[in-house]
């Protein structure tokens, strides 16, 4: 029997059966650190034989140049951009994380659907719509939830690249500001994440501490998950 | 005209669609419609498939690459119909405009079902869209479509001819099997969403009479929308001599 399933209907022309490596999903708030630790797990990875193919929002080849053109204009309506997206994360399920898995590779992905809903969430977006739109989607092995506070955000938007206008939900006009909107915003995105967690019972991490202390507890989810997967010895 | 009507419903104007197979004079007839309107004094507006300036640049990558699966191909498409939706189409109704459209989401429902995606699935993903007052199918055989594409256009495209899905490796024979489930498809949706059948295979001149009849018909009597302007025939319909 196949290992993986899906959420709801099936995507069409997929074998399930031919799927052997394991899908492992990081995912958390904007800057919580979740691509530090996808480097630090796939050096981890690759140095115990395992093939590692990494993935991550808004990577789609397909999708990359008209969403970034679009974003620009800040002209995208709700609907319009939940749908994009979702076309984005299609395009990356079926070219680079289904492949992958079929060629045997462990694909660790930088965040899955459940960030988009989230955002789209806040911005009105119905999530029962949503849940059906993203049905096509891969059951993961393991999702990872880093945890953490909009205050344990903050440092990075501070000192980091600075307050991005999506990242700010800034076209929400939730605050006067790009801080008073960044807080309200994230916040926002938090509780809907915290709910669609507790939903689907992720393995939630605390992300508010130390780098290496959110690496071993990464570690000691994600090794019961390669179980039965063959190791170099 | 606005006044009263400010606060914006999307009755105060008129949606009209057309539908049909590929070679179904569909265009042909939405095109004569629209004239017809204008001349009329009408306030329309036009609205094409895969159209979005936001979004066509992204379809014609994937078509280009032929990276498109059945289900980013039915994506990208409810992408640009959203945007069209959000940016045109609802403004226009709710400023009392007659929208046209080339196309709408039952396209959508024929063709990616027709691909293999979940009928469900992809009627939940256009549940946003307006309703339209009158949706048109023009139905033809098969054959009659099939003749007039096959002979008329020199090249017929990947997608179009349904060649990801791989019925035939002969684009000419895998087009008509496509088309053929597209067809099954729309026939299958009369019923469904209520369809006004126009029978594609008598002349156009007969075929657009039909449609004009329908559409000043409900215009008229169940909507009251009126020419802004004084037309050229005075709201009547020219007689088929």
């Amino acid at each position: 029997m196949a290992r993986f399933r899906f959420y709801g209907e099936p995507l069409p022309g997929v074998d399930l059966d031919s799927l052997t490596g394991r899908l492992i999903v990081l995912e958390g708030p904007d800057g919580v650190g979740r691509s530090t630790q996808a480097e630090m797990l796939r050096e981890w990875l690759e140095s115990a034989g395992h093939a590692v193919a990494d993935t991550g929002l808004t990577r789609s080849e397909l999708t990359q140049e008209g969403l970034d053109e679009a974003k620009k204009g800040h002209t995208l309506g709700r609907k319009t951009m939940s749908l994009f997206y979702a076309t984005d994360f299609a395009d990356r399920l079926e070219n680079q994380i289904i492949p992958a898995l079929r060629a045997g590779y462990h694909v660790l992905s930088d965040r899955y659907f459940f960030s988009i809903c989230a955002r789209d969430i806040v911005r009105g977006a119905d999530p029962v719509w949503l849940e059906s739109i993203y049905g096509f989607a891969l059951v993961p092995d393991l999702v990872l939830y880093m945890r953490a506070g909009v205050n344990d955000l903050l440092p990075r938007a501070l000192y980091g690249k600075g307050f991005n206008y999506w990242e700010s939900g800034m076209d929400l006009a939730l605050g006067s500001d790009f801080f008073d909107s960044f807080v309200e915003y994230q916040s926002k995105v938090i509780a809907e994440l915290d709910k669609i967690a507790a939903r689907h019972a992720f393995c939630v991490i605390d992300a508010s501490r130390a780098t290496e202390q959110i690496f071993d507890d990464l570690r000691a989810a994600i090794g019961p998950v390669l179980s039965g997967s063959p190791v170099l010895k | 005209m606005i006044s009263s009507k400010l606060r914006g419903d999307t009755s105060n104007g008129a949606l009209i669609v057309v539908e049909g197979i590929d070679g179904s004079g569909k265009s042909t007839q939405i095109h004569l419609l629209h004239r017809w309107l204008l001349s009329e004094g009408y306030k329309v507006f036009f609205s094409d498939w895969n159209s979005s300036p936001l979004v066509k640049g992204t379809t014609k990558l994937g078509k280009k690459r032929r990276t498109l699966t059945p289900t980013t191909f039915s994506l990208i498409h409810a992408t640009d119909f959203a945007d069209r939706t959000e940016h045109q189409i609802i403004p226009a109704l709710k400023a009392g405009a007659i929208v046209l459209a080339d196309r709408y989401q039952y396209t959508a429902f024929a063709r990616d079902v027709a691909r293999g995606v979940p009928p469900g699935w992809v009627r939940n993903l256009y549940d946003f869209s307006a309703k339209p007052d009158i949706a048109f199918y023009f139905r033809v055989p098969l054959e009659v479509s099939l003749e007039r594409i096959l002979t008329g256009r020199a090249q017929l495209k990947y997608y179009e001819a349904g060649l990801d899905i791989g019925l035939s490796d002969d684009i000419r024979e895998s087009f008509k099997m496509f088309q053929s489930r597209i067809m099954g498809e729309y026939d299958d949706m009369v019923d469904e969403f209520g369809l006004t059948v126009v029978d594609g295979t008598r002349s156009i001149e007969e075929q657009q009479h039909e449609v004009r009849c329908i559409v000043l018909d409900h215009l008229t009597k169940r909507k009251g929308i009126r020419p802004e302007t004084t037309g050229e025939t005075d709201g009547k319909i020219p007689l088929l001599r």
